[in-house]
């Protein structure tokens, strides 16, 4: 029973991680689900908001590929639960099965090609549901691509070999992986940061640095502080375009009513 | 084209109904992704409901295979593509000269402007926003985290996808032109500006750096054991500098285009030497 469950929370994760839309594969939606299936809900919830923190900045943009959140959870909760590994060996195990989480979605990714093409011989046949049959083919491997491993993970995850191989890692490991679990998250920072790309604007992130250091204001707050500093960011942004366009129509005539047209024209 | 063809599709109407699949549609726009033409499957699965209401036999070919084209951009600002080509589709069926090149060309044209907002916005703000809201409360082993993060983002997604669909659809061309306005240039800054200083906050409360290296120890003179670590001094200065360090650091590493899960070993090398030599606990 187990067993079935755990395949169908993979699946969704798989699905949900080349869609990219409900976030069902985000570590702390996926390890919250793969822990309710193994009777471990808490540990689950825990593991899945550290892993959050460091995977903040793990985006599909454009054609980049995010390292896979969906399998790195999945089986970093069936490690930490079954395996009884501690929240830190979880992390730590996490990474490289990100990494091999991507090796596999690059790999479905391209077999997908092939349905591209199938897809291109029902267009010409008119028939749109041979269409939709490839999309689905599609998204159904993503799922299996994290399904199929996680249930074998899982079920060689209790037995002792394992358990032997995931104890005999020495201590000054572990609690160095402890430790770096720390401060991992601030690549995600830094990716998040790196995407916005506006050098101008970061004084509103040394704002918030400083804020965060020399007060107790919780994240709800600084939320709210952030809209506000936005409002008069964008008012400030206004003013500045209406001095451009009053300094262009030559300071004179029509300054209600006219739009970006307008200034193009000119 | 015969004329009697041409009256005949006079009244080719989308219905409410339609929309709404398209609607339903666009929530799978990514799900055969694959490295020749991306979202192309997607956008296409997701227009079908609009083509084979207005098109049938060739035309319906023609429609499906131009919608198999590349296709990639931010997949919930997608839904705006999707509405504003099924206007045009729609008006096309009824005898409006629109060529497929000026279909593509919307297409294209539209792909880069919207990535450009709802990437910022989405992945750079809301997202990591929200994520880090829900993932501090998940730290307590509270299941109200996972939940913030899940319906907070999901309400604001589908708003996204069901509005991008209505108003593309409704406003047709004409929201073209106020995707390069000031607007979008306005929504974008201002949701940096919100997730900056977010991030700024999460750099110095979500990260812990401890170096309880011993710099110096002394008895004072009224007898009292001082001991000076390497964190206290930084914390004297300016608490969370070791954090602020590491993450320009990473952000320099990224633009210099290493890998993200490089960086991370990197990081976990770090952790592991430094608490093997003791500089870090």
């Amino acid at each position: 029973m187990t067993l079935v469950l755990l395949f169908i929370v993979a699946m969704i994760t798989g699905f949900a991680s080349v869609l990219d839309e409900a976030q069902f594969h985000r570590p702390v939606i996926a390890c919250t689900m793969t822990g309710a299936v193994l009777g471990d809900m808490t540990t689950g919830i825990i593991l899945g908001g550290t892993l959050e923190m460091m995977a903040l900045g793990w985006m599909n943009v454009g054609a980049a590929m995010a390292p896979d959140a969906a399998l790195a959870s999945v089986v970093s909760t069936i490690l930490v639960i079954v395996g009884h590994q501690s929240i830190g060996a979880g992390i730590a195990l996490a990474v490289p099965l990100a990494a091999a989480g991507q090796v596999l979605t690059i790999f479905v990714r391209t077999i997908t090609v092939f349905f591209q093409h199938m897809a291109d011989k029902y267009a010409e046949a008119g028939n749109y549901h041979g269409i939709e049959m490839c999309h689905w083919l599609g998204l159904l491997l993503q799922g299996l691509r994290v399904a199929i491993p996680s249930v074998a993970i899982y079920m060689v995850a209790g037995t002792d070999t394992v358990n032997e191989a995931l104890n005999s890692i020495p201590e000054v490991i572990t609690r160095g992986l402890q430790v770096a679990g720390g401060f991992i998250v601030v690549v995600g920072y830094a990716m998040v940061i790196n995407l916005m790309n506006a050098q101008k604007l970061m004084v509103y992130f040394f704002l918030g640095f400083l804020l965060a250091v020399f007060t107790d204001i919780n994240l709800i707050g600084f939320g709210a502080i952030g809209a506000i500093c936005a409002y008069f960011h964008i008012q400030t942004m206004q003013m500045n375009i209406d001095i451009e366009e009053a300094a262009k129509t030559g300071g004179g005539s029509g300054v209600e009513g006219d739009d970006i047209d307008d200034s193009e024209l000119m | 084209m015969a004329d009697k063809k041409v009256t005949e599709m006079a009244d080719k109407k989308v219905t409410k109904d339609d929309l709404f699949w398209v609607f339903v549609r666009s929530n799978f726009l990514l799900g055969s992704f694959n490295f020749e033409r991306m979202q192309a499957m997607g956008f296409c699965v997701a227009m079908i409901p609009i083509l084979k209401r207005v098109y049938e036999g060739d035309e319906l070919k023609k429609a499906l295979r131009r919608h198999l084209e590349f296709f990639n951009t931010q997949p919930f600002v997608a839904a705006a593509i999707m509405g504003i080509i099924g206007a045009m589709e729609e008006k096309k069926a009824n005898g409006a000269d629109i060529s497929e090149a000026t279909l593509s060309g919307v297409k294209v044209g539209l792909i880069g402007p919207l990535a450009g907002v709802g990437d910022p916005i989405f992945w750079g703000t809301i997202r990591p926003v929200l994520a880090a809201l829900g993932a501090g409360v998940a730290l307590t082993g509270s299941l109200i985290g996972p939940f913030i993060f899940f319906i907070g983002f999901n309400i604001i997604r589908l708003a996204t996808h069901w509005y991008g669909v209505q108003y593309g659809y409704t406003q047709g061309t004409a929201l073209v032109e106020n995707i390069g306005g000031n607007q979008m240039r306005f929504l974008t800054e201002g949701a940096s500006v919100l997730g900056l200083l977010v991030m700024g906050a999460l750099v110095a409360k979500w990260t812990s750096v401890n170096m309880p290296l011993v710099i110096s120890e002394y008895t004072n003179s009224a007898g009292e054991h001082v001991v000076t670590t390497l964190q206290s001094i930084l914390d004297s200065l300016m608490p969370s500098i070791v954090p602020l360090l590491m993450t320009f650091a990473c952000m320099f590493l990224l633009k210099k285009g290493v890998n993200a899960l490089t960086i991370i070993v990197g990081l976990f090398a770090i952790g592991i030497i430094g608490y093997a030599v003791g500089l870090m606990a």
